[in-house]
């Protein structure tokens, strides 16, 4: 919507709200800076902006020390193989809801809203349990089956939202015409229904690649993705900031980037359809 | 119309989610409920038969337990203040007219897809580290003694972090709540010569209502877990144990999941409180 305002005013607010923003991703910023920056001048007093040697040095060295591929390889498989999955299960549930509703559909849907607000914790000790039964403790596969649960309510609830929208009378219109079931399903709802999956795709694999309590608790060498990765710096070793931004930025900036895509996805999927 | 044949074909298309979800619900909140009645020390001889609600009052009657709360309370209140305070002046400021609007947003809304691991660690390293962290240095400049953020104001520290994270969420959400607001009502306004305050008061503020809500609920549930900022920085340390904390600690650290299980039931309790308050603006939306 622009209101017209004077241009006295829109300097003033672009002003203003630049300064917050840069403010409030100067973290980041100051995160990428760092890591191209060798570690005595990462800890150089007064600090350095961007008069410094650019370097490529710490990647090297943190691939190198760490394994880094392992852990993107298992955030990549973790993260990517709960959101197909968790589409596989979610699809046709938001699909029957949205077209065929009943009376519990309303029920159904708070119900599964509600198993999505039980604390991780008040059930760590089972799930670790019966990891450890099964033989799934620190596997792959254990891991996209708990990340697959705690997500598919968010699913669900995307998918139905998206959905609902799609009108009805189009339906009817194609099946008057003579339109086949597999004619209607592959000509009319699946162009229609392709961006609302592609969002909710997106929103969950941004979800399961940040979660930090089952990916920590779970994992210990093998199936250990990058939050545990980032996690294995929280000890200080000598000089390491460097390091640790370098580090940190290949954990996050394949998410910034698909994220700056889903913001308003993001609305959608984490208010269960409650503001639009 | 739906048909009989499609109504059943519609359960049969729900069944896998519905079978699932009710696996992941029931399964692990049965052996909690089973557990937390039970003395049960797995390095320490294992399962020792039922003790009642033995566990529930020791839980709440541990040194530790009020401590506890009262970080949890304060953490959720703190973050909660400071997100939705800011969020709604800066979802205000990000409605007006200005260039480059879009860039501003994504810049806003960043901190939001970084995982709790990083932003944790480089807060408490690259910011906070009362040697060599850029708060240290800003405060060196000014001719103050560098603080010892993650021990001195330890909980000042977690929920700064937290709401750092959080920001863009309120943020986001208010934005697009302050979008749907009628301009012509405001303009309206502007015309009759309401002043900044009323049209905030009285039109931006009542319209926000629902979207404030919903920010308070969902944050609530979620802040009441937050696990990751507190492992990686102080690792419970410096009174900054949280109730989900200190069950993590009784449950996997110490291997007394009697005594955990009991504080995980009480975790699950206060959260469904929250979830119901929740579920009741969802569910209303849901008739519309």
């Amino acid at each position: 919507m622009a209101r017209a305002v004077s241009p006295r005013r829109k300097l003033i607010n672009t002003g203003l709200a630049w300064a917050i923003g840069l403010l409030i991703f100067f973290p980041i910023l100051w995160t990428i800076l760092t890591s191209f920056k060798t570690e005595a001048q990462a800890i150089a007093s007064p600090p350095l902006f961007l008069g410094f040697d650019w370097t490529l040095e710490n990647y090297g060295v943190v691939m190198e020390r760490s394994d880094y591929g392992r852990f993107l390889m298992n955030s990549i498989i973790i993260a990517g193989g709960s959101t197909i999955l968790g589409l596989i299960v979610a699809v046709p549930a938001a699909w029957s809801m949205a077209f065929v509703p009943s009376r519990r559909t309303k029920d159904i849907l708070l119900w599964m809203l509600s198993t999505k607000m039980l604390p991780a914790v008040g059930v760590l000790y089972p799930i670790y349990l019966l990891f450890i039964q099964l033989g799934l403790l620190d596997s792959r596969a254990g891991l996209v089956i708990v990340m697959m649960l705690i997500n598919l309510p968010i699913i669900v609830w995307m998918l139905y939202t998206y959905f609902r929208e799609i009108p009805v009378e189009i339906l009817e219109a194609a099946r008057m015409d003579g339109a086949t079931l597999k004619e209607e399903v592959l000509y009319i709802l699946t162009p229609m229904a392709v961006p609302g999956i592609a969002s909710t795709m997106l929103l969950n694999f941004i979800l399961a690649w940040n979660e930090a309590f089952w990916t920590l608790n779970l994992t210990a060498v093998d199936a250990a993705p990058l939050t545990a990765f980032i996690a294995s710096y929280s000890s200080p070793e000598g000089l390491f900031f460097a390091k640790l931004s370098a580090a940190s930025t290949m954990a996050i900036a394949p998410i910034l980037i698909l994220g700056w895509f889903s913001q308003k996805q993001l609305v959608r999927g984490l208010t269960f359809g409650a503001v639009k | 119309m739906a048909t009989k044949a499609s109504r059943s074909a519609a359960r049969l298309m729900m069944a896998p989610a519905v079978i699932l979800l009710l696996g992941w619900m029931l399964v692990p909140l049965i052996m909690t409920l089973w557990f937390s009645f039970r003395t049960y020390l797995p390095l320490r001889g294992g399962d020792q038969g039922w003790t009642g609600f033995d566990n529930y009052v020791r839980f709440v009657s541990s040194s530790a337990f009020w401590p506890a709360v009262q970080t949890t309370l304060l953490i959720v209140l703190g973050v909660l203040v400071i997100t939705v305070c800011l969020g709604i002046l800066l979802a205000i400021l990000l409605d007006q007219p200005m260039w480059g609007q879009g860039v501003v947003r994504i810049l806003v809304i960043a901190p939001f897809f970084v995982m709790p691991t990083v932003s944790a660690l480089v807060w408490k390293n690259m910011f906070m580290d009362p040697v060599n962290g850029l708060l240290a240095h800003l405060w060196r400049f000014f001719g103050a003694e560098p603080v010892s953020w993650l021990s001195d104001a330890s909980l000042q520290s977690i929920i700064m972090i937290v709401s750092w994270q959080w920001l863009p969420f309120a943020t986001l959400i208010l934005l697009t709540a302050i979008q749907s607001l009628d301009s012509e009502q405001l303009e309206a306004a502007e015309m009759d010569g309401a002043p900044v305050l009323k049209r905030f008061f009285y039109i931006i503020l009542p319209h926000l209502s629902r979207a404030i809500t919903i920010v308070i609920l969902i944050q609530t549930i979620f802040l009441l877990a937050i696990f990751a900022e507190i492992f990686v920085t102080t690792g419970g340390a410096f009174g900054t144990r949280t109730l989900s904390y200190l069950i993590f600690q009784r449950v996997l650290e110490s291997q007394n999941v009697g005594l955990g299980s009991a504080g995980g039931v009480y975790a699950i309790i206060l959260a469904n409180i929250v979830a119901i308050f929740l579920m009741r603006i969802v569910g209303k939306n849901l008739d519309t």
